[in-house]
């Protein structure tokens, strides 16, 4: 470590932020992997590591992974629930390695829902 | 792998500390491994998330789910739930007091959602070991805004139009302290930071400290710049703090190492340093001037102020101290405006520098509150609000008898009074004062008088002795609390406590003499019934001074109801139950240490106090 300039307060700060923007629970995406035992037990680990490999080539830092239990679509896993910020809640289903690469591509980064991966947009009512 | 899914972030503060909290974090991260997580979990230790009293605590970003009172034998259980199959565990949530749902979500239990954090923004947030994540939260870019674009004087006006007031204590207006000093004649000035909190019950400049010790030193830099002419700057610490020392201190090496301290700071021509310097943990240290007589190496005794420190302070320099909270205020004061922080509070300030208080203040909530801990709430908010919102109620559906702000000095605020504005000048109007903001809560179990005898005993032991006043008229003052305690008080006492405690209020050198008969007055103010009841009746109305209280078995209840259980005469340690199995049993008044444990054991409620 040197001396700062002023320059390097906001270069230091927007290293730190790519870290802390989890701790805020702040992000642009969410990325939920359901993974309850048949989630886990269709592969939802490898999806989960797929995503989290995209995300480190593609170097982006306000996208947030996370997973959940079990959706009840047990047949349907692995299964993921995507939310990009301001907008409805878009469930995946029966997915591959393959098939998460092309949603990340298309839906966190370009913005555009995958239509034929999709099962469902929106969430369940909570009464 | 850069990006973790998952930040553990573990509170460090002392309290959480003093549980464990290094232990669960060597859980986790022993956990994490075993269950190959290393690259989507990293555990982070934070300071003091302010909710002590459910510590140890975790709280696991990016969801925010709150886990308390957790146990190493937890960890493992919660590191495969909820971070391998992502079901977080609900039996280690919150419950708030009489409900039966957990709250998962930090952001959504109550004590958190009704705060509002200034001096506390970072608090669980960053690591306050890490000045780059102090940095990642805008840190030390106030003082790059006061170097490149700010004259001192302006400094000096935002601060005094911000309405800023001294978080120590006394409430004096930061900015007219530091215009003072600023306009005093000397090329050699300092400034200092007091962090000699001693009050008992209060801990919130150590969990400042604790949790982000850069905020203080930025603070101090930006002091520093606006009055002029310091180069040296100094934190008063007492050695009861271990942890608050060593978070400064690699705080302080890590803002050296970045050219944040020392010499031509961001090649502006402005070199500043700070020192720390360690207290022995004297009470009246943390009076200005007694805890620059320590820095000098003397001891710690205070001196008559009519010279002020701002003018003759360390080594006879023009000095500016304020207290942790304070300079933790100022960054934001910097980036964000007066006019943000003169908008949160009561009174207006534009006028007079006096004429309100302005942000928020820190308090640490103790005592007989479901929620202790450390809260920062805006100046203007009611007392019940922080006892009953953030503070959760008194526990066990307990009644509330009286709230003790200010610490030692302070006074005790009865219920009838629980509407009043939390500011400086309404706690001053009622008796008591804001302190440095130590608030202890007392339910109908806490005898007054009592309560009062002891926060005398703290001053009077604290007392340095340098003047009659204080030295002995708090100790005659407490030699009459004695006896009234003991059974021996008449109605002559409670005159001549009154006369005392004038006396010590009006002819004592420093503000420790100056306020110790605080909880005395206030309590004889408003718990005069108490006093009464004491020296009158010689009876002890919430069953606390010994002498005056007497434990009697109702013999009826004891051998109807309870069939002469025998519990009570197997527990007594002093052999004062008479009785066999079977019988009726009673105490032998004479033997009965008054402990208390027949009382705590009987199922029956067959014994009674008086």
């Amino acid at each position: 470590m040197g001396k700062l300039k002023i320059e390097d307060l906001e270069k230091i700060a927007e290293e730190a932020r790519k870290k802390m923007t989890i701790r805020e629970g702040g992000g642009r995406a969410k990325i939920t992997v359901h993974m309850g035992t048949c989630g886990i037990a269709a592969g939802a680990r490898n999806i989960m590591n797929t995503f989290l490999k995209e995300i480190e080539t593609h170097d982006v830092h306000d996208v947030i992974i996370t997973s959940t239990g079990c959706a009840g679509l047990c047949n349907k896993e692995p299964m993921i629930t995507i939310e990009l910020t301001g907008q409805a809640p878009v469930k995946y289903i029966q997915l591959t390695e393959a098939k998460a690469k092309r949603i990340f591509d298309e839906h966190i980064m370009k913005g555009k829902f995958v239509q034929e991966y999709a099962y469902a947009i929106g969430s369940e009512k909570i009464l | 792998m850069t990006t973790h899914r998952i930040q553990v972030m573990v509170c460090t503060g002392t309290g959480c500390v003093s549980n464990h909290a290094f232990e669960i974090r060597d859980a986790f991260e022993r956990e994490i491994k075993k269950n190959n997580l290393q690259t989507e979990a990293a555990v982070i230790t934070t300071g003091c998330n302010g909710f002590c009293g459910a510590g140890p605590l975790v709280v696991v970003q990016p969801d925010g789910i709150f886990y308390q009172l957790l146990k190493v034998s937890d960890i493992p259980h919660l590191v495969a739930e909820h971070f391998l199959k992502g079901r977080p565990v609900k039996k280690l949530m919150y419950i708030p007091p009489e409900e039966k749902t957990p709250i998962p979500k930090m952001s959504e239990i109550p004590f958190f959602a009704d705060q509002t954090l200034i001096a506390l923004r970072n608090r669980g947030m960053i690591d306050p070991e890490k000045i780059e994540d102090y940095i990642g939260r805008g840190g030390y870019k106030a003082i790059a805004k006061v170097l490149t674009s700010m004259k001192p004087e302006e400094v000096v006006t935002e601060i005094k139009a911000s309405g800023l007031r001294g978080r120590g204590g006394g409430g004096f207006p930061t900015g007219v302290k530091w215009e003072s000093c600023k306009k005093a004649h000397g090329t050699a000035k300092y400034v200092i930071c007091n962090a000699d909190e001693g009050d008992p019950g209060a801990f919130m400049d150590r969990s400042i400290v604790e949790g982000d010790p850069h905020s203080v030193i930025e603070g101090m830099l930006i002091g520093a710049y606006a009055i002029e002419n310091v180069t040296q700057g100094f934190i008063y610490v007492r050695m009861q703090y271990p942890l608050a020392i060593h978070r400064f201190e690699v705080a302080i090496k890590q803002a050296r190492e970045y050219g944040l301290l020392g010499k031509n700071i961001f090649d502006k021509g402005f070199d500043f340093d700070i020192e720390i310097r360690r207290g022995a943990g004297a009470f009246v240290c943390g009076e200005s001037t007694a805890l620059m007589t320590s820095i000098e190496g003397k001891v710690g005794e205070p001196r008559a102020k009519y010279i002020h420190t701002v003018e003759k302070g360390l080594w006879d320099c023009p000095t500016c101290l304020n207290n942790v909270e304070t300079w933790a205020n100022v960054p934001q004061i910097i980036l964000k405006g007066a006019k943000w922080f003169s908008s949160i509070g009561t009174g207006d300030v534009s006028v007079d520098p006096w004429g309100g208080s302005k942000g928020t203040k820190v308090f640490s909530l103790a005592g007989k509150v479901n929620n202790t801990g450390l809260v920062e709430v805006p100046m203007g908010i009611t007392m019940r609000d922080i006892i009953y919102k953030v503070g959760g109620g008194i526990p066990e559906g307990k009644k509330f008898k009286a709230v003790q702000t200010g610490g030692p000095s302070g006074g005790f605020i009865p219920e009838t009074l629980l509407d009043l504005p939390v500011d400086y000048e309404e706690l001053a109007k009622v008796g008591s004062m804001m302190g440095s903001g130590g608030m202890l809560v007392t339910d109908e179990e806490n005898c007054m008088v009592d309560m009062a005898k002891y926060f005398l005993s703290f001053t009077q032991d604290e007392s340095c002795g340098k003047c009659i006043p204080c030295r002995e008229g708090t100790k005659r003052m407490l030699d009459i609390l004695d006896k009234i305690t003991m059974g021996k008080g008449s109605e002559e006492d409670l005159v001549m406590l009154e006369e005392l405690s004038s006396m010590v209020v009006e002819s004592s050198l420093c503000a420790l003499g100056g306020s110790a008969p605080n909880p005395v007055l206030t309590s004889m103010k408003y718990f005069r019934e108490e006093y009464e009841a004491h020296v009158r009746d010689k009876k002890c109305p919430a069953h606390v001074c010994k002498p005056l209280i007497k434990y009697s078995i109702d013999e009826n209840v004891c051998i109807q109801v309870g069939h002469g259980c025998d519990v009570c005469r197997k527990q007594c340690i002093d052999n004062a139950i008479i009785g066999e199995k079977n019988q009726a049993h009673r105490i032998d008044p004479s033997k009965c240490g008054k402990c208390g444990i027949c009382y705590d054991v009987c199922k029956f409620d067959a014994i009674h106090i008086e």
